[in-house]
C-alpha cells in the first residue's frame, strides 16, 4: 500500500480549494491538493459575470458596504442561509477582491468621464468622477441594491481561478491532477484523509493528513439541463455521506440559471441581463416588468425562472425542436458593448448557435431556458467549515452547506464565496493541522484502502443486464423532470422511490472492459451510485419540506412557512446498507438574527406564513439600533451588538473605501 | 416540430492504451446519425454510451473556456467542444490526440503536466516584494493597461498553440506560444515589478522567445485569438537587445 503523508489535504483544485491550499501552504504546513483535472480546467472557470464585492467605486455603486450586501444576500437566500456566516463573508469580500489584484487578476476598471449604458432598456449616461478612475468597476446583478459585481469582461472565474492557480504554484502547493477520492478515511469520527484512485495509473493510493478539506464543487450533473462542466456530478458531498458520520445540508435547494442557452445549456452570464439586455417572448414582448415591475429582469435568479416558465405554460413560448424557450435580446446595448464586455457571450452564440448577438432585432436574440446551475445544498458545516459530526473534515465552496447562500444564491456571490471561504475556512483549517496529529493506525487505513480494492473488483465481476449509462441518463432526466423548477408531493415521491431502484439497479449491470486502468465505464460505474445517493438528498429533502423557499418551489405548498419551516434539513447515510438518506432538521434562531425574516421586495407578495418570533425580534432590533443611534454609535458598532461574529487573520479589520468621511 | 433524419457521419478515432499489455495504435470507425447542432463534445458522449464505453478522452466545460478537449480533427489540432460536425460536409472525422504532450489513452493527452512545468519555468505569476495591506484601498490602474493585461490573459491553456507549433517538434524543450504570452502577459502587468533582464534570465535562450520560428501556426489555431504573432516579435524585440 502506497502512503502518501501531508499535514493538509485538499481534495478538488477549482478556486476555493486552491485558496484554502495557499492559505495552508502559507502556514507553513506540507499541503497537497488533488484535482480530478489539471486546476486551470476547474469549473471555476466557468464562472462568467463577476464577483460581489462592497467596494464602492463606480457611480452606480457609490455609499456600497458590508450591511447592503448583507441584506441582500439574506433576502436573497429567502432567510435560509446562516446570517453570522453571510457576515463573514461580506466582511472578507472585499479583502478578497483586493488580495486578487495584487496577484493580478486584471479586474476591469474605472473610466473618468461619461459613458453610455442601457438601464431599464434605456440608454442611460453615466459620467464617473476623477478620483474614482483607475480603482476596481463594477456592473448590475439580479437581486443587488448597489452595481456590486466586479468583473475581468465576462471571463471572471477564469481569471481568478489562473491568478490563484498562478499564486499556487509559485507558493509551491503540491498540486497533484487527474487524482479522483473514492472514500475518506475516519476513524472514532474523525476524518484522517481519503483513498484516491490515480485516473492515469488505476492505482489506489492513500493519502493521510492531520486535516482533510473538501472543495469538489457542485452536483448539477445529477440533473440532465444543467450549465455545471461534466465533472460536476457532486462526488465530494457523496465521499462525506457515505462516511455515515458527517451530514449534508439544504440539497433540495438547487438553483436554476434563467438564460442558458438552448439546447447546448451553456451558459450565459447573468452580466447580460444586469448590462441591460431583456427577455422577450414568442410575440417579441418585453414580459417580466408585467410580473416584477419592480426588479424585471433583475429579479433574484429562482423568481426570474418562474416567471420565464410561468410564461411558456401561458402560452407565450417560442416553439422550437427543443421545445419551447424564451428570447434574451442583447442587441439593445449596441455591438460595441458586446464586443467588449460580453465577448464569450458572442462567441457562445456564434459558434454554437450561429446567432450575433450584436446583430440587431431579431436576427441578434438567443434562445434561453432555465436550467439547473447552483447548488446550495452541500456538506454541512460550522461558521469555521469544519463538518458539524466529523472532526477534521473541513469544506469550502459550491461543495460547503456553510450556508451563506440558505435557499438561493445571488448571481456574482459564488465566485466570490469561492474564494472568501478560502480565505476564511482555509486558515481555520490550517489551524486545525497546527493543532492535531495523525493518530489513526496504517492496518486502519489498509483496511479503507482494502474495501475501495474489493469495491472496484465487485463492480467488474458484476453479471448483470443493466447499463450504466442508462441508469444515469434516467437518473437526470428524472430529476429534471420531478425535482425540477416547480416541484410537487406526488412527483418529488415518484422520483424518490424510483432513483432508489436505479441505485439498486446499479449492482445489476456488466461493465464490458474488465481493465481496471483507462476504463471511462468502470469510472461511470462508482460515479453513478454515488450521484444517485446525492440526488436522493435532494429529492427526499425536496419531498418532506412542505413550504416553498427560494429556488424549492412546491406547487401543493406556495407559501414560504416560517412557522414550520425555518430550518436546513440534513440527510445523512448511517448505514451503509439504507437505500434512502436518513432525513433530520436543525432549527434558524430567529432571535440571533440581524435581520428577522420578512418580504424579499421582490417575487409575489402575501405569500409567508410567519413565524412569532420575527416581529418580536425586529422590534428588538430596531430598539437597539435607535438607541445606539442615539448614542452616536456607527453603523459597526450596532452590527457587533446585534449579531457578533469572528474572522481569521486580519479579515476583521474595517474595509477601507473610496467614499469614507 | 419534428426533426428529419440527420446524416450518417463517421467518426474514426486513434485508439491506443500504452498501459495495456498487447494494445496497439489503431484507428476505429464510428458510424452514427448526426443531430442538429452536434459538436464532437455530443459525438463522443454518444459513441462512449452507446458504441465503445472504453473510448478515452477529456472534457470539462464542454463551452470553449476551460481548454481541456484538444485534438487533432482532420490534421488540425482544434478544441473538440467547440467543433460543429456541420462544417464537415463529407460527414468524416479523423481524430488524433495532440502531439508535444504525453499520450494518456486514446484521445486523451496530459496537458496539465506539461502545463505546470511551463508555468513554473516562465514564473508564470505576480513577483512584487511589496506585502498588499488587503483592508486598505487597491492601488490604482489604468484602464486600458488593465484592459490589455486582460487580452493576454485570456489563454486557457489548452495547448493547441504547443500542438501546432513547428518549433516544438525540432525543440523538445521549447515553453511554447503559451509559455511566451504568459511572459508578454505578467510584462505588461503593473503589478509585477519583474525588468526586461528578468524576463531575459526565463526566456533568452533558444527554448525560450529566440527559438521561435515564426511559422505562426500557433496563431492561426488558438481558439482565444490571442495576438502571439504581435507579442511574440514584441518581446524577442526588446530582449534581443540585452543579448
Amino acid at each position: 500500500m502506497k502512503i502518501n503523508y501531508c499535514d493538509a489535504l485538499v481534495i478538488g483544485g477549482g478556486l476555493a480549494g486552491l485558496r484554502a491550499g495557499v492559505a495552508a501552504q502559507k502556514k507553513g504546513l506540507n499541503t497537497v491538493v488533488l484535482s480530478l483535472v489539471p486546476v486551470k480546467r476547474s469549473h471555476s472557470a466557468a464562472a462568467q459575470g463577476g464577483m460581489q464585492a462592497s467596494l464602492g467605486n463606480s457611480k452606480m455603486s457609490d455609499g456600497d458596504n458590508e450591511d447592503l450586501h448583507f441584506a441582500d444576500t439574506v433576502k436573497g437566500s429567502d432567510w435560509g442561509c446562516d446570517q453570522e456566516v453571510a457576515r463573514m463573508f461580506v466582511h472578507t469580500a472585499p479583502k478578497a477582491i483586493r488580495e486578487l489584484a495584487g496577484w493580478g487578476v486584471p479586474w476591469t476598471r474605472v473610466r473618468e468621464g461619461s459613458r453610455e449604458a442601457v438601464i431599464n432598456a434605456k440608454k442611460t449616461t453615466i459620467t464617473e468622477d476623477a478620483d474614482r478612475a483607475g480603482l476596481i468597476m463594477s456592473r448590475d446583478f439580479g437581486g443587488t441594491k448597489k452595481w456590486r459585481t466586479c468583473y475581468t469582461a465576462d471571463a471572471t472565474g477564469h481569471t481568478m481561478l489562473f491568478g490563484v492557480a498562478n499564486e499556487a504554484l509559485k507558493n509551491k502547493v503540491d498540486i497533484r491532477d487527474r487524482k479522483e477520492a473514492v472514500s475518506l478515511i475516519h476513524e472514532d469520527n474523525r476524518c484522517y484523509g481519503a483513498i484516491v484512485r490515480d485516473l492515469i495509473t488505476g492505482e489506489l493510493e492513500a493519502y493521510v493528513a492531520k486535516g482533510t478539506c473538501i472543495a469538489t464543487g457542485g452536483y448539477g450533473r445529477v440533473f440532465k439541463q444543467t450549465t455545471n462542466a461534466v465533472i460536476c456530478e457532486g462526488i465530494g458531498a457523496a465521499l462525506a455521506l457515505e462516511t455515515g458520520v458527517a451530514t449534508l445540508g439544504n440539497m433540495e435547494a438547487v438553483q436554476f440559471h434563467p438564460t442558458p442557452i438552448v439546447p447546448s445549456g451553456i451558459l450565459l452570464t447573468e452580466g447580460c441581463r444586469g448590462d441591460g439586455g431583456i427577455l422577450r417572448d414568442v410575440d417579441g414582448h418585453r414580459f417580466m416588468p408585467d410580473y416584477e415591475p419592480e426588479k424585471k429582469e433583475l429579479a433574484s435568479r429562482d423568481v426570474v425562472s418562474r416567471r420565464m416558465i410561468e410564461h411558456i405554460r401561458n402560452g407565450k413560448g417560442v416553439p422550437s425542436p427543443y421545445g419551447d424557450h424564451i428570447w434574451l435580446d442583447i442587441s439593445i446595448l449596441g455591438r460595441e458593448h458586446i464586443e467588449k464586455n460580453l465577448r464569450d457571450v458572442q462567441e457562445i452564440c456564434q459558434i454554437f448557435n450561429g446567432i450575433d448577438p450584436a446583430d440587431e432585432g431579431k436576427a441578434g436574440w438567443a434562445p434561453v431556458l432555465p436550467m439547473q446551475h447552483y447548488s446550495m445544498g452541500g456538506i454541512r458545516t460550522n461558521p469555521t467549515g469544519e463538518s458539524q459530526t466529523l472532526n477534521g473534515l473541513f469544506a469550502c465552496g459550491e461543495a460547503a452547506c456553510w450556508d451563506m447562500h440558505g435557499f438561493n444564491r445571488l448571481g456574482g456571490n459564488s465566485v466570490s464565496e469561492t474564494v472568501v471561504a478560502g480565505m476564511i475556512i482555509g486558515n481555520y483549517f490550517a489551524d486545525y493541522c497546527l493543532e492535531h496529529d495523525v493518530t489513526i493506525g496504517t492496518a486502519t487505513v489498509q483496511k479503507f484502502l482494502d474495501e475501495q480494492d474489493t469495491y472496484l473488483n465487485d463492480i467488474l465481476a458484476y453479471e448483470g443486464n443493466e447499463d450504466i449509462f442508462r441508469i444515469k441518463n434516467r437518473m437526470q432526466n428524472l430529476m429534471d423532470q420531478k425535482v425540477g423548477i416547480f416541484r410537487d408531493g406526488t412527483g418529488l415521491a415518484e422520483a424518490v422511490d424510483e432513483l432508489e431502484e436505479l441505485l439498486k439497479k446499479t449492482k445489476k449491470i456488466n461493465v464490458k472492459s474488465k481493465e481496471r486502468v483507462g476504463n471511462p465505464e468502470l469510472e461511470e460505474a462508482y460515479r453513478v451510485p454515488r450521484m444517485l445517493k446525492v440526488a436522493l438528498c435532494v429529492a427526499k429533502g425536496g419531498r418532506e419540506r412542505t413550504e416553498s423557499r427560494g429556488a424549492h418551489y412546491r406547487e401543493d405548498f406556495l407559501k414560504r412557512d416560517d412557522a414550520n419551516w425555518l430550518n436546513r434539513t440534513l440527510t445523512s447515510w448511517p448505514d451503509a446498507n439504507q437505500t434512502t438518506p436518513t432525513v433530520a432538521y436543525q432549527d434558524l434562531d430567529i432571535m440571533t438574527m440581524e435581520m428577522p425574516p420578512a418580504f424579499r421586495g421582490y417575487g409575489a407578495k402575501g405569500m409567508i406564513i410567519e413565524h412569532e418570533l420575527s416581529e418580536k425580534r425586529q422590534a428588538e432590533v430596531d430598539e437597539t439600533t435607535e438607541k445606539m443611534q442615539a448614542e452616536g454609535k456607527d453603523r459597526h458598532e450596532i452590527q457587533h451588538e446585534l449579531m457578533p461574529f469572528d474572522l481569521p487573520m486580519n479579515y476583521r479589520e474595517k474595509n477601507e473605501r473610496a467614499g469614507d468621511k | 416540430m419534428s426533426i428529419a433524419k440527420g446524416r450518417e457521419i463517421t467518426i474514426s478515432a486513434l485508439k491506443y492504451n500504452p498501459r495495456a499489455n498487447g494494445s496497439k495504435p489503431e484507428f476505429v470507425d464510428y458510424k452514427l446519425e448526426e443531430t442538429p447542432g452536434m459538436t464532437l463534445f455530443i459525438a463522443l458522449t454518444k459513441i462512449r454510451e452507446e458504441y465503445d464505453p472504453d473510448l478515452s478522452f477529456d472534457f470539462v466545460c464542454r463551452a470553449g473556456i476551460c481548454g481541456s478537449c484538444g485534438m487533432v480533427v482532420n490534421g488540425k489540432p482544434a478544441l473538440a467542444c467547440r467543433t460543429l460536425i456541420s462544417n464537415y460536409p463529407d460527414g468524416k472525422l479523423k481524430l488524433m490526440p495532440m502531439p508535444a504532450f504525453e499520450l494518456i489513452k486514446d484521445l486523451s493527452v496530459n496537458t496539465g503536466k506539461w502545463m505546470d512545468a511551463m508555468s513554473v519555468k516562465v514564473e508564470s505569476w505576480i513577483v512584487n516584494n511589496e506585502e498588499v495591506d488587503i483592508t486598505k484601498m487597491e492601488s490604482k490602474v489604468d484602464p486600458d493597461v488593465a484592459d490589455e493585461t486582460f487580452e493576454l490573459d485570456r489563454c486557457i491553456e489548452c495547448g493547441i498553440c504547443v500542438a501546432s507549433c513547428g518549433t516544438k517538434l525540432m525543440r523538445p524543450d521549447f515553453v511554447g506560444p503559451v509559455g511566451l504570452n504568459r511572459v508578454a502577459r505578467f510584462e505588461v502587468d503593473p503589478h509585477d515589478e519583474r525588468t526586461a533582464e528578468d524576463f531575459y534570465e526565463l526566456i533568452g535562450d533558444d527554448n525560450g522567445i529566440f527559438g521561435c520560428m515564426s511559422l505562426l501556426a500557433c496563431e492561426d489555431h488558438c481558439p482565444k485569438h490571442l495576438p502571439l504573432q504581435n507579442k511574440i516579435a514584441y518581446l524577442r524585440r526588446k530582449l534581443v537587445s540585452l543579448r
